[in-house]
């Protein structure tokens, strides 16, 4: 955008170049004079900053040492993309940080938090260097904040990002594990179902199945919801209708496994299940689906 | 467009190709009425794998047939709905009860077979 205004203020392009650069020279020059300010007490700050941390309870996840020794680190960086103006090292710097902590527990709060702080230290050791003279105080000030704010942003972006791929890839394993549909003879299928069933899982599940009966050419499938500990009104009607819909493509379905609680509730809220085909446990299930199949277990003695 | 009908033993195959126009559906019944005693056939398949939508006029159209071939003396069989068809359709309520389905053309000729061995 401010760009967009320089263009606009200035029609010739060439022209803005020289006065842009005037500009920044001093302004660089300045920072590397506060980095150098800033390098030069390293140890002390970073000191300063540890305790700060500690002080305000961030971090708590991790010990003593470890605060430390990433707190080197990501005051090294924070230096190295205050000097060069480039923010790759140091975004490259957030992810690996953040891909190491987050496992532990750190919380986008803390890591926010800890990189203000940075800041706070920074910016007040800027002030009792600089207090005797205000104008230069005002101008190293000028430096250093919006570079000091940009490194605030692209870490706590860095940290925001990699949760946001961690969950998604976990989002993944769950949809993933959450639907197994699995063949245990010839044309029988069981859909075992286990934990709370929301209605985009219960649309999955359904969707699974369905292309799970074509691929399998299943005619007998054998839902054990054993493991669900309860059902409203939403997911039995869903029920009800993957068993309509597995009937339209030619399986009839079983429906094993439903416990006292859940049966109670489906007869009290009214929920039509004449339909459905019900037997009490797995076992008794499969038993059923092998019977409906054609099929005879005997025992070789 | 009109529906192929072909004779397969004692079974006629009408597979539906394209998405079906109202009058075609109306057209097909009573092609199928008429041929299901002409050729005293036992069975009548209709396949619909080809389509990706069912309405409601299609589907009831679908139980007409069903019902009307039965008092013809012949039993039907809707095979081929696609499973993003059939949830839809459930969802709409078009659940084409007590008509007989299959998974496909095959388990449709083995339905009826088997219902013929029965009889017998």
């Amino acid at each position: 955008m401010q760009r967009d205004k320089t263009v606009l203020n200035q029609p010739a392009i060439q022209r803005s170049r020289p006065v842009e650069l005037t500009r920044n020279e001093p302004k660089m020059e300045l920072l590397r004079e506060l980095v150098a300010h800033l390098r030069q007490n390293r140890t002390l700050l970073l000191e300063e900053w540890v305790a700060r941390i500690a002080e305000a309870q961030l971090l708590t996840a991790m010990t003593q040492e470890e605060i430390f020794a990433e707190a080197t680190l990501v005051y090294d960086s924070y230096f190295a993309a205050l000097e060069t103006g480039t923010f790759e090292a140091l975004q490259a710097y957030a992810r690996n940080l953040s891909e190491r902590i987050i496992p532990r527990g750190v919380e986008t709060h803390e890591v926010v938090g800890i990189v203000l702080l940075l800041r706070d230290v920074l910016a007040r050791s800027l002030f009792a260097k600089y207090q005797a003279d205000y104008e230069k105080l005002n101008r190293i000030l000028d430096a250093f904040e919006p570079a000091a704010n940009r490194v605030a942003n692209t870490v706590a972006v860095g940290f925001v990002q990699e949760r946001e791929r961690v969950i998604r890839q976990q989002q993944e394993a769950i949809r993933e594990l959450s639907t197994p549909v699995l063949q245990v003879r010839e044309r029988l299928l069981i859909l075992p179902i286990i934990g709370v069933i929301d209605p985009m899982r219960a649309r999955q599940l359904t969707e699974q199945l369905l292309r799970g009966i074509r691929t399998n050419r299943a005619k007998v499938v054998v839902i054990d919801i054993t493991g669900v500990a309860a059902m409203d009104v939403t997911v039995a009607n869903h029920l009800v209708q993957t068993v309509e819909a597995s009937r339209l493509l030619g399986a009839t379905v079983i429906v094993t496994g439903l416990s006292p609680e859940i049966a109670q509730t489906l007869v009290t809220i009214g929920v039509d299940l004449g339909k459905m085909n019900t037997v009490g446990d797995l076992q008794g299930g499969i038993e059923q689906a092998e019977r409906l199949l054609g099929y005879k277990v005997v025992t070789l003695t | 467009m009109q529906v192929p009908i072909l004779k397969q033993g004692g079974v006629l195959i009408a597979t539906i190709q394209a998405a079906l126009s109202d009058a075609d559906l109306l057209e097909l019944r009573t092609a199928l009425v008429r041929q299901v005693v002409r050729y005293r056939s036992s069975g009548v398949i209709v396949d619909v794998t080809a389509m990706d939508v069912m309405d409601s006029f299609a589907s009831r159209t679908l139980l007409e047939i069903s019902h009307m071939i039965r008092l013809r003396g012949a039993a039907t069989v809707i095979v081929g709905i696609q499973p993003e068809v059939a949830f839809a359709m459930v969802q709409l309520g078009l659940t084409l009860e007590d008509i007989p389905t299959a998974l496909d053309l095959e388990e449709g000729l083995a339905y009826l077979q088997q219902k013929a061995r029965s009889i017998n």
